[in-house]
């Protein structure tokens, strides 16, 4: 993908998560760049993620303001997964205090997802109290270390 | 062949929008915080899949979602009666809950195989959202199935109530042969089937028992659009907010 176009996108951030970018998020899945034309191809977290438009059209302003034409498409083609959040994505996570998601493909057994390691302590002394949290892509759990409640972003 | 996927997408599209819609009455009503929230995110998640199976409709000539979601009579809509019945006490919408989700899990699991491709890329998506879905269902039935004779007495009161319903969510389709054949679904029977050995892998976990399936009589009619008392009021309160203003986002 287009290191300029990805630069500028770097500074649109997940409305729910301000220190996590969109590309960082992975729900960037495609650039194509035709002189001062962009299209951008983006894939929802979740379906029913309410801040799809949102982001949508934080994509436009930004590469607008740098005077790209741009076009945003928003499909299913390549699917999002929790796997696509970049490394650095899971590192501003954790110091955000949510607990990064572990790999999507342990999550072929539900019952994995029983604990999650704290974002404070590292610990695994921890407890899912319920697989829906505030927002559509974060789950609550309790560490007994801690003796607090956390946040998981979900592996999806 | 447009006709028979239309009905396919039509159906499971209004099944997710009118029991997206129940499951966001309780908001705010939840016998737990926990459950109150777990209801509105389930909510959310089943509404903005009708969406996308709206818009899958749309690409193939239909009108645009708002308008297909918001505008049709009851006697338009597809969705099988189970999903339209009021959430009542909170047994019976857990019990729905599990007995539709875990359907609708299946169904999503075998569309991902579908021969037509923007169905199977979105159901690969939808299926892994329902995970979460199926979890909350299966961990409460396992838990309040098992706990206390009141507990156990109820829900087992909801489940003889609600089995004649959720054999309801198998109305074959008229045009059942089409779909299996040209590989975009694998037919309704098939998915009973699955989906009666899950409902039994769960329940033998509890104290709860299944009725006779040979003895037990599917209530059809939801998908030809024969629906009961419950589903025109639900839709006038739905589209009441479309029609004050039609481009409201939510
Ligand atoms: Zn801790």
């Amino acid at each position: 993908m287009d290191e300029k176009i990805l630069h500028i996108l770097e500074t649109v951030k997940d409305p729910e998560i301000p220190v996590l970018s969109l590309v960082d998020l992975g729900v960037i899945t495609d650039v194509v760049v035709e002189g001062n034309n962009v299209l951008v191809k983006m894939t929802p977290t979740f379906v029913g993620c309410p801040a799809m438009n949102y982001m949508k059209s934080e994509v436009e302003t930004a590469l607008l303001q740098q005077g790209f034409e741009t076009r945003v498409e928003i499909s299913f083609e390549k699917p999002w997964s929790s796997d696509l959040i970049s490394e650095k994505g899971k590192a501003a996570l954790k110091k955000y205090g949510l607990a990064p998601p572990p790999s999507n493909k342990i999550f072929t057994d539900l019952e994995i997802l029983e604990t999650s390691n704290c974002p404070r302590c590292d610990g695994s002394n921890t407890e899912m109290k319920s697989p829906f949290g505030p927002t559509l892509c974060r789950a609550l759990y309790y560490c007994h270390d801690c003796k607090e409640a956390f946040e998981q972003f979900k592996p999806l | 062949m447009s006709i028979a996927l239309k009905e396919l997408l039509y159906k499971m599209a209004d099944d997710q929008l009118i029991l997206g819609h129940r499951n966001s009455e309780w908001t705010g009503m939840g016998p737990l915080l926990e459950e109150d929230i777990a209801f509105s995110s389930m909510a959310q998640d089943k509404v903005g899949q009708s969406l996308a199976l709206y818009t899958l409709l749309n690409q193939l000539g239909e009108s645009d979602p708002d308008t297909i979601a918001f505008t049709r009579n009851a006697n338009q809509f597809h969705n099988c009666v189970l999903v339209e019945l009021p959430n009542q006490e909170y047994d019976f919408s857990l019990i729905r809950h599990f007995l539709f989700d875990t359907a609708e899990a299946l169904r999503f699991e075998m569309l991902t195989r579908s021969s037509y491709e923007p169905l199977a890329q979105l159901a690969t998506k939808i299926r892994g959202e329902l995970r979460y879905h199926t979890l909350h269902a299966n961990t409460w039935i396992k838990q309040l199935g098992s706990a206390t004779p009141e507990s156990i007495g109820r829900l087992q009161k909801s489940l003889d109530y609600a089995i004649p319903y959720a054999l309801g969510i198998f109305e074959a389709s008229p045009h059942e042969d089409d779909l299996i054949k040209s590989g975009v679904f694998e037919g309704e029977q098939k998915l009973k089937e699955k989906w009666m050995a899950k409902v039994e892998s769960i329940i033998t976990q509890t104290s709860l028992h299944l009725p006779d399936w040979n003895l037990a009589q599917p209530l059809f009619g939801g998908r030809q659009g024969k629906h009961s008392e419950h589903l025109q009021p639900l839709l006038d309160e739905m589209s009441e907010v479309f029609k004050i203003d039609p481009t409201a986002e939510w």
